[in-house]
């Protein structure tokens, strides 16, 4: 099946968004095409927080983004953001969902832990980040830049989340959907034009 | 004291953009498009979205600075708006503002909690797609600067006239992060 059938066939199942966005293309994807100024920059920053080179691994900037957005209970970023993570080095699609339910007993670093518990308190708000917080990550060996991408990753999600879900943006249930953006996603970064946009 | 290493002697949202240019390129960018760029909705009426929604999110520097911006446009004095206000009761505006307004505190809390009818009611006070797509956008945009800025617990300072200073430059001068970046004399009246 090509992505417009797909799009086509999920489509039918969910409903449309809060506004006449002009296509017909899912989540964060529909409200950019609507929208392409502010998609040209707010594509920009996906891409310098989660494609180019930083001091962590793409793989964990992504879980970080997963993570905020199953917090903030957003389907379409959680699940397109855990696909993506999945789809890179290092990552696979059991260690997000592990992730997703508690990340604290889930395989991966205690320095990582630390960050996910940053970006938790930044999810409740910036005001819930304690020094304690922050001691706990430099111990386990965060550097500022760490723990500054992880504050503004946590904190763009809150984001992308609220403009998704805000605008009442559809969200596919089908899991081969969700595949195909991460598997494009985790290749090429955020400044290619999306599978899901027809010409 | 900030959680990392920021110049000491800039604040807020400065100090952190001044941080990190790679992402504070697209940041600067997206904030001078959506408060300062072609609109139906005032400059005013756009920084008061803005105010709004740091104000629930209890971020004393953002609220501050986007009270006083929203003060120093035309017709965003009338407003009555205090720094830290978080009821709209005593606010004169119109109703299409009052239901935008709905809409972004709606967003602050989750952008889940806003509904169809929501949308439905701001479009009968006048609001077209576009500007409910705009605060929404806005609302959403300050979610993530007020945890930017207290997340990082950057400096906050207390006096008034430096948010009036502050208001005055993005009011005249905009959101780009000037060409040599930022410096504590951006602060000072001039």
């Amino acid at each position: 099946m090509d992505i417009t059938q797909l799009i086509t066939k999920t489509n039918k199942k969910i409903h449309m968004a809060y506004i006449d966005i002009h296509n017909d293309i899912p989540g964060i994807r529909g409200l950019m095409q609507y929208s392409p100024d502010t998609a040209f920059v707010l594509n920009q920053l996906a891409q310098v927080l989660l494609a180019d080179e930083a001091s962590m691994p793409k793989f964990d900037r992504e879980l970080i983004a997963s993570f905020v957005s199953s917090r903030n209970e957003c389907k379409f970023c959680m699940t397109s953001h855990g696909a993506i993570a999945a789809h890179l080095p290092g990552g696979d699609q059991e260690l997000v969902e592990a992730v997703w339910r508690d990340y604290r007993s889930a395989s991966i670093s205690e320095k990582l832990k630390s960050l996910l518990n940053i970006a938790d308190k930044v999810h409740k708000g910036g005001r819930h980040v304690t020094e304690a917080d922050i001691a706990a990550a430099k111990e386990q060996g965060a550097s500022d830049l760490d723990i500054h991408d992880t504050v503004l990753i946590a904190a763009a999600f809150c984001m992308f989340n609220r403009y998704v879900d805000g605008l009442g943006a559809a969200t596919p249930d089908d899991p081969t959907f969700y595949a195909i953006v991460g598997k494009q996603r985790a290749a090429e970064g955020y400044l290619t034009k999306s599978v899901l946009v027809k010409d | 004291m900030p959680h990392i290493n920021l110049q000491s002697d800039l604040y807020g949202i400065t100090s952190v953009l001044d941080f990190r240019p790679e992402s504070a390129a697209p940041l600067c960018e997206l904030t001078q498009m959506l408060l300062r760029g072609e609109s139906s909705l005032t400059e005013a009426e756009r920084e008061l979205i803005a105010s709004h929604v740091s104000s629930l999110n209890e971020c004393v520097f953002c609220s501050s600075a986007h009270t006083a911006a929203t003060c120093l446009l035309p017709g965003g004095n009338e407003t009555g708006i205090q720094p830290m206000q978080t009821s709209l009761d005593s606010l004169h505006i119109n109703d299409k503002m009052k239901s935008l307004l709905r809409i972004a505190a709606k967003v602050q809390q989750s952008g889940r909690n806003v509904t169809q009818e929501d949308v439905e009611l701001a479009k009968m006070n006048g609001a077209t797609d576009r500007e409910i797509h705009d605060t929404v956008l806005i609302a959403a945009l300050f979610c993530m600067y007020n945890r930017y800025v207290d997340g990082l617990a950057t400096s906050t300072p207390a006096d008034a006239d430096f948010y009036q200073t502050l208001g005055k430059r993005i009011t005249t001068r905009g959101y780009m992060m000037p060409k040599d970046g930022y410096h504590a004399t951006d602060y000072k009246n001039q």
